[in-house]
Parts: C-alpha cells; sequence; structure tokens
C-alpha cells in the first residue's frame, strides 16, 4: 500500500494513462535515478518477490529461506561463500589458523568494523556472539528455535546430558579472537558461513533482550532484537517491516566497511503465489523473484528475463525405509531398484536443463567424491534377474510422494513419481502409492518410517562431505533406518571418524572411501539426480551472483 | 425482543465451546503437526520427539484442550508460525478482518442490487425472453467455480478494463481509522483513497457475488411468483391500487422474508467463497489467511480464524432474524 500524499501524486501524474502501466512508469523513474559508477548504477529500490514472510530477523533462531535471504543482506559471518561457489572465503574474519589437533582456532579479524548501531565489532563483540548462543536457556533451546547450533554444535552450556561441540572462545586482543572446540570437525570453519552464525552487535543484542524466546502454546515469541532491531554489519540495514502490507525494506548502510551497496534500498514483497509471483515480474511489480518453475524459464526467458541458474548443489534420492520390509535389507534387491529406474531419462525428461545423473549422495565439486565409482546404468534385465537372486520377485512396497510442494532439488514430485513409479513396475516390483501433504503428513510418515520407498533429497549449506552424507548416515535412527542393517553402525561410526580427522588429505580420503562403500556395499538409498534450481531477474538488475548455497547477496547489485 | 436476543447469544457462547473443542481436536488430528510445520525437512527423530515433548502434544487431547482454553480466555490464542510468523492469532485477525468485511459487504451489495430487482422483473415478465435469458444467466452464476471465474476476471477483465487484480497490496490506504479503505477514505475526505479502494475491490467482489447474485435472483424470482398469486394481490388490484403500491406494500414486502433469509445464509457463504477470491487475488484478508493456513499447517491461526468465521456467521443470521420482525409486522406481534 502507498500512503495517500503519495499516491495523490502519482495519480495526478498518471492521468490518460492506464493504472498499470503508470505504476510501471513511476517505479522506472524511481529506479533509473543516480549516476553510473561503469558497474552499475547507484540509487533505485530493488524488489524481490519472496514466497514468505520472514519469520524474524535473528538470524540464529532463523530455520528456513526466507528469512535468512533477508537476514544475509543485514549480517556477515566471520566467513563467507565465495560468490558463485560453496568455497570458504573471509569475511569479518580476514584469516584464520587451527591447531594440529583441529580443536583451536584463531580468528584474525577485520578492523574498522561497525555495526550498524555504531558499535565497534572486534574480537569481544565475536566472543559475545558464540557465548550467547551457547548459553541459550529455557525455549530458546528448542529445536524448533536453535536448529542449526543443534544440529552444527550440539548442546548447551546447560545440557551436559548434551555436549556441545563449542568449549569456548577468548579475545586475544581486539582483531584476536581464538575459539575452542571440543573436538575436530571437518563443518568448522565453514560451519560459521551459515547466515545462523553471523555476528550481531552486542549492544543491541542486550539493549533488546535478544535471548528472551517464550513459548506460546504451540509456537514460540521473539523478542524486540529479532522483530524490530536486527543490528549486523552488513551492507543493508533494518528498514522496516510492515506487515498490513506485506513489505519489508532495508536500507542502504551508509557506513558499510567494504564496497557500499548501490542500490538505495531493497525491498521484499512477500507474494505466496506463484503464479502471482510471475505476473508482478511481468507487470513490472517486482524485479525477481526465486525459484521460477522449470517449466517457465523459457517463456521467461523469452519475455526478456533474466534466468540466473545456480550451480546443482543439491542431490533428489529415492529413500529405502528398510524397517518395514525385509527383503530390503537385501543388498540385491536395493541393487535391483537402482538398475531399474532409467534415471538418465528422468532427468532427461523431467528435470531442467543442467541436471545431472546422481552418482553418490553429494555432487562432484565437494571433497570427498570418488570419481572410481562405476555409474549404474539402467538395465532391466539386471534388475529383474537381481529380483529373482534375491527371492523378491512380486515384491511389493509401499511408495511416498509428496504433494502441495516443489523443491529445488524436485521441480515436480507428481511426474517423478510417475517416471520412478513406470520403471519399478517395469521389473515386476508392485507398488501401494500414497502421496500425502509435504507438511500435512508426508514428512511425518516419512520420519516415523512409514514408507518403504519415499522421495526425497538435500540442498546442501556448505562444501563438506560431512553435511551431506554425515546428515544422511551419520546416525543409525535415520529415515533409512540403516540402524537396521549390519553396517549401519560402522558406517556412522566411520562417519564420525572422518569428520573429526583434522589432516584435510586424509580426511578426504576417508569420505572417498566411504562414498565407495555406501555405493557398493550398503546402498541405503539410490541417489537419482542434481537438479539446478533458478532465480529470475529482470535484464537491468545487475551484480547479483546465482549461488549454490542459495547465499546471494544483494549487496553488489545494481538497477539499470 | 430482547430475551431473545439474550438467549441467542448465550447459545453462541455453547456453539463457539463445543465448536472450537471439535475444531481442536480435528486440527489435531490433521497429519502433519505442528511438529512438522516448525521443524521441516530437516527434522530427525530426536528432534521431533523432544519438540512433541515441549509443546506437550504427547499428553491426551482434553488437557491439551483446556490448556489451549484456558490461555484463550486470557486473549492468548497462540502465534503464527507460517502466516504471518510471530504474529499473534489475534492479531492476524483483527489485521484482515476489515478488509474480508469490506470485500463481502461490497460482493453483498452487488448481489442484492442486482439480484432482487432482476428477479422481480423476472418474475413479473415471467415467461418472456428477459425472464427466460435471466433464469439461464442465474443457473450460470451458481454453477460456475469461484476461483475459476477469479482466474477469468483476473487474467482477462483486469487487463482489458485497466481494473488492478492485486488484492490490497498496492491500493492507497487513507489515514487509518477503521481498517476500512473505503470507509476510511469518505471519513477523512481522501477521496483518491476510496476511490482507489473501490477500484481494488471490483474484480474480486464482481467473482465474490456470482452465486449470492444467482441465489438472490432465483429466491426473488421464485417469492414474488408466489406472492403475486396470492389472493390479497388480486383484492389489491380490485381495489384499484396503483401497481407502485401494490409492488411496494404487498409484493415486495411479503416476498422479501425468503429473501432475507437467504442472504442471510449467502453472507455466512460468503466467507468460504472468500477464501478461494482472496487466494487468486492476493487479497490479503481472512480467506488469504486461512488458506495459507492450511497451506502451512499453521494451527493456532486456522483455529482462530474459523472459530471466529462461526462467531460472525452465527452473529449475522441472528441479526438476520431480528430483521425478520422488522419487516413482518406477523413476526413482531408474535
Amino acid at each position: 500500500m502507498i500512503h495517500s500524499g503519495t499516491a495523490r501524486r502519482r495519480l495526478i501524474a498518471a492521468i490518460g494513462i492506464t493504472g498499470a502501466a503508470a505504476l510501471a512508469l513511476s517505479a522506472c523513474a524511481t529506479s533509473e535515478r543516480g549516476s553510473d559508477t561503469g558497474s552499475g548504477k547507484v540509487g533505485g529500490t530493488f524488489t524481490f518477490g519472496a514466497a514468505g514472510a520472514p519469520k524474524l530477523f535473528d538470524p540464529f533462531y532463523a530455520t528456513d529461506g526466507e528469512t535468512f535471504r533477508v537476514s544475509r543482506q543485514m549480517y556477515e559471518g566471520l566467513v563467507g561463500f565465495k560468490p558463485g561457489t560453496a568455497e570458504v572465503e573471509p569475511a569479518l574474519a580476514t584469516k584464520w589458523e587451527s591447531t594440529p589437533d583441529g580443536k583451536t582456532w584463531t580468528f584474525t579479524l577485520k578492523e574498522g568494523v561497525k555495526f550498524h548501531d555504531g558499535t565497534p565489532f572486534n574480537a569481544e563483540a565475536t566472543c559475545v556472539n558464540f557465548n550467547r548462543w551457547y548459553n541459550q536457556k529455557g525455549a530458546a533451546q528448542s529445536d524448533a528455535v536453535s536448529q542449526y547450533w543443534l544440529d552444527n554444535f550440539g548442546g548447551f552450556a546447560d545440557t551436559p546430558d548434551k555436549p556441545s561441540l563449542y568449549k569456548s572462545c577468548t579475545a586475544k586482543d581486539a582483531k584476536t579472537a581464538v575459539v575452542e572446540l571440543t573436538g575436530a570437525t571437518s563443518q568448522f570453519p565453514s560451519v560459521l558461513g551459515f547466515t545462523s552464525f553471523s555476528i550481531s552487535s552486542p549492544e543491541a543484542l542486550k539493549k533488546y533482550d535478544a535471548d528472551n524466546v517464550v513459548q506460546a502454546g504451540d509456537s514460540f515469541t521473539y523478542p524486540a532484537y529479532a522483530n524490530e532491531h536486527p543490528t549486523g554489519t552488513g551492507p543493508f540495514k533494518f528498514g522496516k517491516f510492515d506487515k498490513a502490507n506485506n513489505v519489508v525494506e532495508l536500507v542502504r548502510n551508509d557506513d558499510y566497511h567494504g564496497d557500499k551497496a548501490k542500490l538505495d534500498k531493497v525491498v521484499f514483497r512477500i507474494i505466496p503465489d506463484e503464479t502471482a509471483r510471475k505476473q508482478a515480474l511481468e507487470a513490472g511489480d517486482i524485479d525477481g523473484y526465486d525459484l521460477p518453475n522449470a517449466a517457465d524459464w523459457k517463456g521467461l526467458q523469452d519475455k526478456g528475463f533474466n534466468v540466473a541458474i545456480r550451480p546443482a548443489f543439491n542431490v533428489m534420492y529415492l529413500g529405502i525405509n528398510q524397517k518395514n520390509n525385509p527383503k530390503l535389507q537385501d543388498l540385491k534387491v536395493r541393487q535391483a531398484i537402482m538398475s531399474a529406474i532409467n534415471r538418465e531419462q528422468l532427468v532427461k525428461s523431467q528435470l531442467p536443463e543442467g541436471a545431472k545423473v546422481a552418482t553418490q549422495f553429494m555432487p562432484d565439486t565437494i571433497n570427498g567424491f570418488n570419481k572410481s565409482v562405476p555409474e549404474v546404468k539402467y538395465d532391466l534385465e539386471k534388475a529383474k534377474s537381481l529380483l529373482k537372486e534375491a527371492g523378491a520377485e512380486g515384491l511389493t512396497l509401499k511408495f511416498y510422494w509428496p504433494t502441495e510442494v516443489t523443491r529445488p532439488y524436485m521441480p515436480s514430485p507428481k511426474d517423478i513419481y510417475g517416471a520412478i513409479a513406470g520403471d519399478l513396475e517395469k521389473a515386476g516390483i508392485k507398488l501401494d502409492t500414497v502421496s500425502k501433504p509435504w507438511n500435512g503428513g508426508y514428512l511425518t510418515d516419512v520420519d516415523n518410517g512409514v514408507p518403504d520407498l519415499f522421495l526425497l533429497g538435500w540442498t546442501g549449506d556448505n562444501g563438506t562431505a560431512q553435511n551431506w552424507i554425515g546428515t544422511f548416515f551419520g546416525r543409525t535412527d535415520n529415515r533409512f533406518n540403516t540402524g537396521a542393517s549390519a553396517w549401519g553402525k560402522s558406517l556412522a561410526d566411520a562417519l564420525a571418524a572422518a569428520n573429526s580427522e583434522p589432516d584435510e588429505a586424509k580426511r578426504t580420503q576417508m569420505y572417498s572411501d566411504l562414498n565407495k562403500k555406501i555405493m557398493e556395499e550398503y546402498l541405503p538409498a539410490i541417489p537419482v539426480s542434481h537438479s539446478p534450481p533458478a532465480l529470475v531477474l529482470k535484464k537491468d538488475i545487475k551484480g547479483i551472483v546465482p549461488s549454490p548455497l542459495t547465499d546471494e547477496k544483494f549487496g553488489p547489485a545494481s538497477k539499470g | 425482543m430482547l430475551r431473545y436476543t439474550i438467549r441467542r447469544l448465550i447459545q453462541l457462547v455453547g456453539v463457539v465451546l463445543v465448536l472450537s473443542l471439535l475444531l481442536f481436536a480435528w486440527l489435531r488430528s490433521l497429519p502433519g503437526g505442528p511438529v512438522s510445520a516448525l521443524l521441516g525437512e530437516r527434522a530427525t527423530p530426536e528432534s521431533r520427539a523432544a519438540l512433541t515433548k515441549q509443546l506437550g502434544l504427547d499428553q491426551p487431547i482434553l488437557i491439551q484442550y483446556f490448556k489451549f482454553l484456558g490461555r484463550a480466555l486470557s486473549g492468548d490464542f497462540g502465534v503464527s508460525n507460517g502466516v504471518q510468523p510471530g504474529d499473534s492469532a489475534m492479531e492476524i485477525f483483527l489485521q484482515r478482518f476489515p478488509a474480508t468485511v469490506e470485500l463481502s459487504v461490497f460482493a453483498l451489495v452487488i448481489a442484492i442490487v442486482f439480484g432482487i430487482p432482476l428477479g422481480y422483473l423476472a418474475a413479473k415478465r415471467r415467461g418472456t425472453w428477459f425472464d427466460n435469458s435471466s433464469v439461464i444467466g442465474s443457473l450460470v452464476g451458481v454453477a460456475i467455480p469461484v476461483f475459476f471465474l477469479a482466474y477469468v476476471l483476473k487474467d482477462v477483465f483486469s487487463k482489458a478494463l485497466g481494473l488492478p487484480s492485486t488484492g490490497r497490496q498496492d491500493a492507497i490506504e487513507a489515514t487509518r481509522v477503521t481498517g476500512f479503505f473505503t470507509l476510511d477514505g469518505i471519513l477523512t475526505g481522501e477521496w483518491d483513497a476510496t476511490f482507489n479502494a473501490l477500484e481494488h475491490l471490483i474484480l474480486p467482489a464482481l467473482a465474490l457475488s456470482s452465486i449470492p447474485f444467482a441465489v438472490i435472483f432465483r429466491i426473488t424470482r421464485a417469492a414474488v411468483l408466489d406472492v403475486l398469486d396470492e389472493d390479497f394481490v388480486r383484492t389489491a388490484e380490485s381495489k384499484g391500487l396503483t401497481a407502485q403500491v401494490i409492488r411496494r406494500r404487498h409484493v415486495l414486502r411479503n416476498a422479501m422474508l425468503p429473501v432475507v433469509t437467504t442472504v442471510g445464509l449467502q453472507t455466512g457463504a460468503l466467507l468460504s467463497g472468500a477464501v478461494l477470491t482472496e487466494k487468486v487475488f492476493g487479497f490479503a484478508g481472512v480467506g488469504e489467511a486461512l488458506a495459507l493456513g492450511f497451506e502451512r499447517r499453521d494451527y493456532p491461526v486456522l483455529l482462530l480464524l474459523i472459530i471466529m468465521a462461526t462467531i460472525v456467521y452465527v452473529l449475522v443470521n441472528l441479526l438476520v432474524d431480528l430483521s425478520y420482525a422488522l419487516i413482518d409486522p406477523r413476526i413482531r406481534a408474535r
């Protein structure tokens, strides 16, 4: 919505022109002001169509993509990711080193950095943040609140039954912070590049009661810091969240320590319906949106929009749960399922251009990917023969697929299910099909081990093997119920050993060996594909680099 | 009349209590649940179990309900985790209710303004081409799905007529007094805001009015046909009363009772139509919040919005019942 005075001026200007054209023209008039620096014009507003409202603005408590997208424009972590890659690069820390055992990390911090409230960034501020994360209390310790901490660092200061990876942080001097861990992990320090572990202003944290999370019935309420006063060091500052009109506004941080943002403002306009987002883009109401339907890519390109395709940094797999059907505990049966699926055809017919057949549970850009693992080709006869050898002819399996969802790795679950189901039936496997809404029973049933086969996937958080195969098989009570297999525990233990190996070369070899074993000896699920998601932008939007981690920063962006 | 009104209001409390229990049990029994909604695909069995315990979802349903009731009585209906994350469910209702009321009233006005006169004329001209084509038109109105009509209006007529189809998001907002954009514009004298709000209402209200219009038209036509055959109309005609007096005093007044009942029922039905219309147009009202609530499994919001929709429905029908007395003196006498 627009306030009356402004609107009156716009209306006067729009006399004789259609309403839509007037809005588009006024938007252009606003966006094209400013000077051209040669690498993109300075000034203007970039309006991004978001699928949902951010839950809050304190990244530590964030758990969803829409919240992270807004936060990452305002905050920075000690490390970041090189644009367009999952490679770690310096951010608030200019360099770091660890002791040989991987337990003590010394970060050298950038100088001259200030938070949006003017508080200086230094080692003390860094340690305040680490200690804040570690000392969460009460409702804030919930899995629904501090999910990323729990997933990556374990427990808190007062949860001895759930030990933490974090031990301490010491400000050696103003620009040197020493972080001690209780054990080595391959994910450190890249985990500090997650938006969740961005550094906040200690003053603002204190002033706005940042840790005061309260459980309210089936949900949680968050303090003023998370709702109204997010204070980071990033190129944009919090402007406002106009809830009535579903608009979040960020403004340029003119005191930013690095290259200042070119845009005056970034506006996130919340449009839940994808068709409506597309129409808003075409009408010129927004400048871009995320995850356009792959079927629309060509049409959008033909209309002159820039479909920015991200590197495929995800995996879609056919999950196999060995819990309910003993036949699935036989490797030959799982191999038969893999041979029965024509993944090449599926990738060609169901996934966007650039998608690839997955030979392992992680992309080939990650250290630990094993190039010697042979690609398993579609072979219907082999599948039938393996089923026969296993005495599993006429096998009946409960196959789940999700409705009311698209994921970056799974653009059209129904079509993907259809393709896989057709192949399995050709091999003589009978399917008892169940479709359920993603949040309306699908995930719950998958987690409760109800289906035998299910479609799921993963988008990587960082470039470590642990973030992929460690997430899938690093525990025995996982979605594949690997604990029921003789090898489930040893696989989990081997992954833990690889994760805690401080020597990078050794660690890479360990993961590489494990990938081979997973594919040739265990096969707990069937990796299907790596699929590139995209975001769509107007042609005049420059400087946004598609990120495999969906970690796009709008700081370097310009309009025109 | 007062005692009747009070009795109906007491009944309303009972209805709401029973309904809230049924709703609560139903929402809790839906697949998915708050744990899935909060944890998403990154959940682990351990995190699921911990959150289930923390939220008290492992307790018997009655205990969960009474805990909810206790909080609700103190005004705490929970916090949204999907529609407008972080906002209280009541805040969301209060923020969006004016939009839905404005849309529904506008749709109802369209339905009444066109439905009653056309129904009357069709009855008066029974069997003519006007009557036949109006009846066919009303059949189409009833049969056409609201969401389909909404998409047609949005995708075709919006461009052709240059009317906005973007809900309320880019509407001009007058200085806020009531939250009703048209009314606020009138109250503050910001006429451009009123005009703009009406422009934003036209297409969604047209879509929403299709079914009530058709129903009101058909009921009016049938009721007027019935009354026209009554002896008292013939008596009035034989007394030499003018057509205008017969129409106003005898025909319309007697035909209005079923029409008013229909209007009351249609007001309730508008709420369900608003879910589809608001979703298509992205109109930020209660209907859109309900649709989003189901999509995102936002249980606190769903529970409150459905309860509030019930209260509104019951209150509207109470008003309809009370209006009978104004229309028909025979009811007043009883």
